[in-house]
């Protein structure tokens, strides 16, 4: 177990070293002179010629890469050409609505999505079931930018319940900052829950035809126990799969919906940076989102262990 | 002979199809006796194992006993009509007073938690016991047993123990609150032959031992001959033969019994003799033939099968459900 666990590090390690070196091959491998690039067209040749030292460009590209991934070591991405800011620093001021913005609206999705999936299974068929299914493909199908849009309209304009954009002024505290997250949350929640739903029916009506279910209703329990503690515990690894990944997605930045609600997170960010050709930026953005994903695919996996025994690595 | 522990009269199954419904038992009728095993014979499809489920109440969704009774003389000498009982009365006793035995011993358990948490759930819904008390007789029920190593083996998983070590475990897990009744749906059927007689060696000795009463479901007449006290004979959804195990196999005396007897091999047939397979199949529910369910595939049949047969004595305690019980099949 723990030369299990100490092995998927070293391979995550190993992982974003790889992402380091792709992110780094990016920059140097689009055509023309990055600097010349990063600039645009309007540039002096004087100015790029600043750029270039700037970025050490105009040093051999084996010391280029061995700076960058000694910095990239010690939490050095390099500057914003916009923001005249480390980039660590901008991703960090960004960090927070987009990881509360995922956490929020995974907690939503599966608040509602769970206990319906495990219902609709168990009631297969049934029209609980049916509507239950018809409803999620609706939810699924329709865009969330439409969703965010009609929330703001009716639910933050017209009733005033929520703040309709945007995530407080510089001096907001937390709690207001988090209030700015709640109808974004449950616009990404909506499209997530639907994901979320068709996993766990499907996960769940497998295991409720299982032999063992039998079993546990031959022994006299009651049937909220067979199906929470029996059946439930053995769909559950199909379900934190799709956890994972859903969550994994939403710390890579949901862009429409930060773009809609105008929050400043990554999603935001990364896209302005493309915009800007802020290439440390991106690159920054990359590495952080890719360490990110492997870190909750460890985490995914090791939830593997805890529930089902039979899993060896 | 004191009061049955289990008597079971004219049942009726049918389950809903997409616009029909299909009987899958009609009319059965058997009773069991305390301390004793009374087989119920037959091939696939032939309404055993619906047997089975009814007397547990865990028909599926889409079954429904349609008719008849289910008495069930509890320990204290009350008896009830389980067809009539709320689910709450047949939870209590599920589990607590009539166990049961799955035929699938690698699937009945489940891979998630160890085998001493598996059969203490049964003595966590039925009994009194704290946790310390539960562990102890779940490891005394392992050593009964004769699980090998009882004390490490009760936080194993399933997947830690071979198929005969599990069904083992399923009879622990079975005869742990000590049930009047047991029953066992093809036991045996998944295990290999060695094995087979380890697992029916076990309940016979637990039997005499504890002296529940066991309904055994197989389709095995070597089984038959090895566990039973009392055989009833099962086609196509109803009883067509029923007797004491020694008469039945002397004198078999409905047509697919004897089918039956004739298709395996068993000890002390004359040398050379052929094997006579039945020909055709059992018909399928929604399309039995009216009359004697069996007579498309009897040598026998002939005018009068057309017509309703139900079982009538044949000898004393033996009765059969057969116009031409007795007479030998002269032409197939």
């Amino acid at each position: 177990m723990a030369r299990y666990i100490l092995k998927r590090i070293l391979g995550m390690f190993i992982v974003i070293f790889l992402v380091l070196t792709i992110a780094f091959l990016i920059v140097r491998l689009a055509p023309g002179d990055p600097a010349a690039l990063m600039l645009g067209p309007e540039a002096t040749p004087e100015e790029t010629a600043a750029l270039r030292t700037e970025l050490g460009l105009d040093r051999p590209i084996v010391v280029q890469y061995f700076t960058f991934v000694v910095n990239a070591a010690q939490g050095d991405l390099g500057t914003s050409l916009f923001f005249r800011q480390p980039v660590t620093q901008v991703l960090a001021a960004r960090a927070e609505p987009t990881i509360f913005l995922a956490l929020f609206s995974l907690v939503f999705a599966l608040v509602i999505a769970t206990p319906i999936g495990i219902y609709a299974a168990y009631r297969r068929g049934s029209f609980l079931d049916q509507s239950a299914i018809s409803t999620a493909m609706l939810a699924a199908s329709i865009p969330s930018f439409w969703t965010g849009l009609m929330f703001q309209r009716y639910l933050a304009t017209d009733l005033g319940l929520f703040p309709a954009s945007g995530y407080g002024g510089p001096d907001a505290s937390f709690i207001e900052r988090m209030g700015y997250l709640i109808l974004p949350s449950i616009v990404l929640g909506i499209v997530n829950s639907a994901l979320i739903l068709r996993f766990t029916r499907a996960s769940m009506l497998d295991i409720l035809g299982e032999d063992y279910i039998r079993t546990a209703r031959s022994k006299g329990m009651g049937e909220p126990r067979v199906v929470l503690r029996h059946a439930l515990k053995n769909a559950a690894i199909p379900i934190i799969t799709v956890i994972g990944l859903t969550f994994a997605l939403l710390v890579s930045g949901a862009v429409v919906t930060e773009r809609v609600f105008n929050i400043p997170g990554m999603g935001n960010l990364v896209v302005s940076a493309v915009l800007r050709r802020d290439y440390p930026v991106i690159q920054g953005a990359l590495i952080v989102v890719a360490s990110l994903y492997v870190l909750i695919n460890l985490v995914t996996d090791l939830l593997y262990l805890t529930v089902d025994k039979r899993v060896r690595y | 002979m004191n009061e049955p522990v289990l008597d079971v009269r004219n049942l009726r199954v049918a389950f809903r199809a997409r616009r029909s419904s299909v009987t899958a038992l009609r009319d059965v009728s058997f009773t069991l006796h305390p301390g004793r095993t009374l087989a119920l014979v037959g091939e696939s499809g032939s309404g055993k194992s619906v047997s089975s489920l009814a007397i547990m109440g865990l028909l599926p969704p889409n079954g429904a006993v349609t008719g008849g009774a289910i008495h069930y003389r509890a320990v204290d000498g009350s008896v009830s009509d389980l067809t009539k009982a709320s689910k709450s009365e047949m939870r209590a006793r599920r589990g607590a007073e009539i166990a049961m035995i799955f035929q699938e011993p690698m699937s009945s358990l489940n891979p998630l938690f160890t085998i001493g948490d598996q059969i203490g759930e049964m003595l966590l819904l039925h009994t009194d016991l704290d946790a310390r008390q539960r562990r102890q007789r779940v490891l005394e029920m392992l050593e009964l047993v004769e699980i090998p190593a009882a004390a490490s083996r009760i936080d194993n998983y399933p997947h830690e123990l071979s198929g005969g070590m599990r069904q083992r475990v399923m009879i622990a897990l079975a005869m742990v609150c000590n049930p009047a009744l047991l029953i066992a749906d093809e036991p045996t059927t998944a295990l290999d032959v060695t094995i087979q007689a380890q697992i029916l060696d076990l309940m016979r000795r637990l039997q005499k031992e504890l002296g529940m009463s066991i309904l055994f479901i197989t389709h095995d007449m070597g089984v038959v001959a090895e566990m039973a006290d009392d055989v009833a004979v099962m086609y196509a959804g109803a009883i067509v033969e029923q007797a004491g195990a020694s008469e039945l196999f002397a004198r078999p005396s409905h047509p697919y019994t004897r089918g039956l007897l004739h298709s395996i091999p068993m000890p002390g047939r004359p040398e050379g003799e052929r094997l006579v397979p039945i020909p055709g199949t059992v018909p399928p529910l929604h399309a039995m033939p009216e009359g004697c369910a069996f007579a498309p595939r009897c040598g026998l049949a002939d005018e009068a099968c057309r017509e309703p047969v139900s079982l009538s004595d044949f000898a004393p305690n033996h009765r059969v459900a057969c116009f031409h019980a007795g007479r030998e099949v002269t032409h197939v």
